[in-house]
């Protein structure tokens, strides 16, 4: 990348925008012990809270990364102007890309939970909805994870920096246990894991210490939740559990949403 | 263009934040101070109703991605409370180590990244590096560690995934724990640099009155057990929170306040209050660290809560040295969880890196959660960092805007707010009032 009319080379500049969400992702950056030096000396972080009081908020950015769902009106006003600021915008986690956990008030009455927390509900701003950042803007990718993976971030960021576009895995959590060697919890052992439809990326965490997967790196691409539901309806598991395993943190994404509805609404999985 | 220009400065002013600090001064007096925090909220406590108990674990650890373990440990520690669960003696061990893993990788975070870079005037850990990068270097080793054994134990140091109520999903191999305390006794040293490099700073003196708040256990630096105490001598239960403190709500923050239940006072929870609390427990090189620094520790000053930090990332290392060196792995039988859902309350608060974080919840005869009370530190120290704020605001009136925000955002970070509501966020705005007859309210 060139400063315009002087062919001298510059630093990209990178910018970290946080909405609703844990700070988590934002962390999984600075979780790049290694690494973390080096990539703040080849960028210029132009603006990023949670690391540095430097704040650029004009813009223009070269690559942005976003944190977080859209939960207030004023959201959606930000995030158009992020977006009309950012060369490439990229969300990151599961609230980003997803609505986080934060969207089971989207099956609910969040009059009701505002309530339920506050003494004064009306001091409380709050859309009904939570709702992923491409509901409202263009995004360029979108990595998935709660949280992100740090190793996928820097791949997808080094990428972007050089114009190339994100080669983010789209197979299930199986592939990385049958890498990993991993017994299936699943076949052997009948732990109710949600593996098979979700996307590859953690390294098959939950089942390497012998748990569930429980889906927090979201769905991967073409699932068949309908197929896996029936297997753990099959094994005994009773029909509020399998909608709570489909409502959970990615539960907004319509690969789950549509099967848990209807799970919810008709009793039965077959559609 | 029109609405362009309208979003250029209604959106993206706010960018700058999830807070906002507002003075109004009068006559050179502080008339009134807000510390606005508009984090937009999630709603856990009503999200978690009608899950199952087993998933809290899994769904607590989603409110902060700095400290999750304390937030899905002290939700583990009440549903154990409620259900009667034993909890065998290794296990016990382990979760100290786990804390001692989340402990020094949150503090070295606050020491490098917020106060490192406001005692030496600079903007980030990034400027730090180009002036002392031996320094970050050894900061951010010293957080990888940290990470390492939350990874060994949670299988990730984001959101980590190893816990379940009564115990872990996987125990770590004699032969990890062994490396890993390797790697802990050289690092011992590199903490107790990393804190004389920050008692060799400039670090300012901002003593205050303020009550004192920590757990305290018999024969241990408190974690997660222990009860609740306070330089005011209060000492009730662990479990018991609810009978000294209550929450109230405050129209300019999302974040509920909470105060003394006898007198609406504010009160300090974090590292400056559990080294003050309990020094007598602390290790050896920790209670060498802090008796060097006891003139620091004499009032309480939340200035000098960096160096409180530094103790207990030495503290930290020799309590997860003690647990390695000690580790008996238990018999099988031990570890088969004897967790049986009923209706049931229960309650506990442990210490997260940021000061007692307290849980208390009620299950259905299934297991469901039918109630769930999240009082976290950052809530509990609002009242007295405007209480702080209030005392400091008469003596940035006078300074440039810059170096007034700058100061009080410092101030601020002293606390280590949960960095999702207050790392570098702060607008100041001082509103100048002349006194009138009728300004006397």
């Amino acid at each position: 990348m060139t400063a315009p009319g002087t062919g001298a080379p510059r630093r990209p500049k990178l910018a970290v925008f946080k909405f609703a969400s844990c700070d988590g992702c934002q962390l999984s950056i600075l979780n790049l012990e290694d690494e973390l030096l080096a990539l703040t000396e080849r960028v210029e972080v132009a603006n990023f809270l949670e690391a540095s009081s430097r704040v650029d908020a004009e813009g223009p950015w070269d690559v942005t990364l976003v944190e977080g769902s859209v939960t207030t009106a004023h959201d959606i006003e930000r995030i158009r102007a992020i977006r009309a600021r950012s060369a490439v915008l990229i969300t990151i986690g599961a609230c980003a890309t997803s609505g986080g956990i934060q969207a089971l008030r989207n099956r609910a009455d969040v009059e009701e939970w505002k309530a339920h927390v506050y003494p004064q509900p009306e001091w409380i701003a709050t859309l009904a909805h939570s709702t992923p950042i491409s509901e409202h803007v263009k995004v360029d990718a979108e990595i998935q994870g709660c949280p992100v993976n740090p190793r996928q971030v820097l791949r997808v960021l080094v990428r972007a920096l050089l114009g190339a576009q994100p080669d983010l895995p789209v197979a299930s959590v199986c592939l990385e246990c049958k890498r990993r060697g991993n017994p299936c919890v699943l076949v052997t052992r009948g732990v109710p894991c949600m593996g098979p439809v979700t996307r590859a990326g953690c390294g098959a965490i939950c089942p390497s210490l012998g748990r569930d997967c429980y889906g927090c790196f979201g769905p991967s691409a073409d699932p068949n939740p309908a197929s896996l539901v029936r297997h753990f309806e099959a094994a005994g598991m009773p029909r509020a559990d399998a909608v709570r395993r489909l409502r959970h943190i990615n539960g907004w994404r319509p690969e789950f949403r549509r099967l848990a509805d209807a799970l919810a609404n008709r009793g039965s999985s077959r559609d | 263009m029109t609405e362009r220009r309208r979003i250029e400065v209604s959106a993206l002013a706010r960018v700058e934040g999830e807070g906002a600090l507002h003075l109004v001064v009068e006559g050179g007096q502080v008339v009134d101070l807000r510390l606005e925090i508009y984090e937009p909220p999630r709603f856990f406590e009503a999200l978690t109703r009608g899950r199952r108990a087993d998933e809290l674990p899994d769904l607590m650890a989603r409110i902060c991605g700095i400290c999750p373990v304390a937030y899905q440990m002290s939700a583990v520690h009440a549903i154990e409370a409620a259900w009667g669960v034993p909890v065998p003696p290794a296990v016990r061990a382990l979760r100290r180590l786990y804390y001692a893993g989340e402990w020094i990788e949150s503090h070295v975070l606050h020491m490098m990244f917020l106060a490192a870079p406001d005692l030496l005037g600079l903007d980030d850990a990034m400027g730090v590096a180009r002036l002392h990068r031996a320094e970050v270097e050894r900061a951010l080793g010293l957080r990888k560690l940290g990470n390492r054994i939350l990874i060994l134990l949670g299988g990730r140091s984001v959101n980590p995934v190893g816990v379940r109520i009564g115990g872990f999903h996987r125990l770590p191999a004699p032969a990890e724990l062994r490396a890993l305390g390797d790697e802990l006794r050289r690092a011992r040293g590199e903490a107790e640099a990393l804190l004389r490099w920050f008692v060799a700073l400039p670090v300012p003196s901002r003593p205050q009155d303020v009550e004192l708040v920590a757990l305290r256990h018999p024969a241990e630096y408190p974690m997660n057990e222990g009860r609740l105490v306070s330089s005011g001598g209060l000492d009730v239960a662990g479990d018991a929170w609810e009978s000294a403190f209550e929450e109230h709500q405050v129209q300019h923050s999302t974040a509920l306040h909470a105060r003394r239940r006898e007198g609406g006072t504010p009160y300090l929870v974090g590292p400056l209050a559990r080294v003050a609390l309990n020094s007598e427990r602390l290790s050896p090189a920790a209670r060498a660290a802090y008796r060097g620094l006891a003139e620091r520790f004499a009032r309480p000053d939340p200035a000098a809560s960096v160096f409180a930090r530094g103790i207990e990332v030495l503290q930290a290392i020799d309590e997860a040295l003690a647990v390695i060196d000690g580790y008996e792995p238990p018999p099988a039988a031990a570890l088969e969880v004897a967790a049986v859902p009923r209706a049931a309350a229960g309650a506990a608060t442990t210490e997260a890196p940021r000061g007692i974080l307290h849980v208390a919840l009620t299950t259905d005869a299934d297991g469901l959660v039918e109630r769930l009370r999240i009082v976290p530190p950052t809530s509990q120290n609002q009242a007295q960092i405007e209480a702080d704020l209030r005392a400091l605001a008469p003596n940035v009136l006078a300074l440039p805007e810059d170096q007034a925000r700058r100061t009080c955002e410092a101030a601020i970070r002293d606390y280590d707010p949960c960095i999702s509501c207050a790392t570098h966020f702060l607008t100041v705005s001082i509103e100048r009032r002349e006194p009138g007859p009728c300004a006397s309210t």
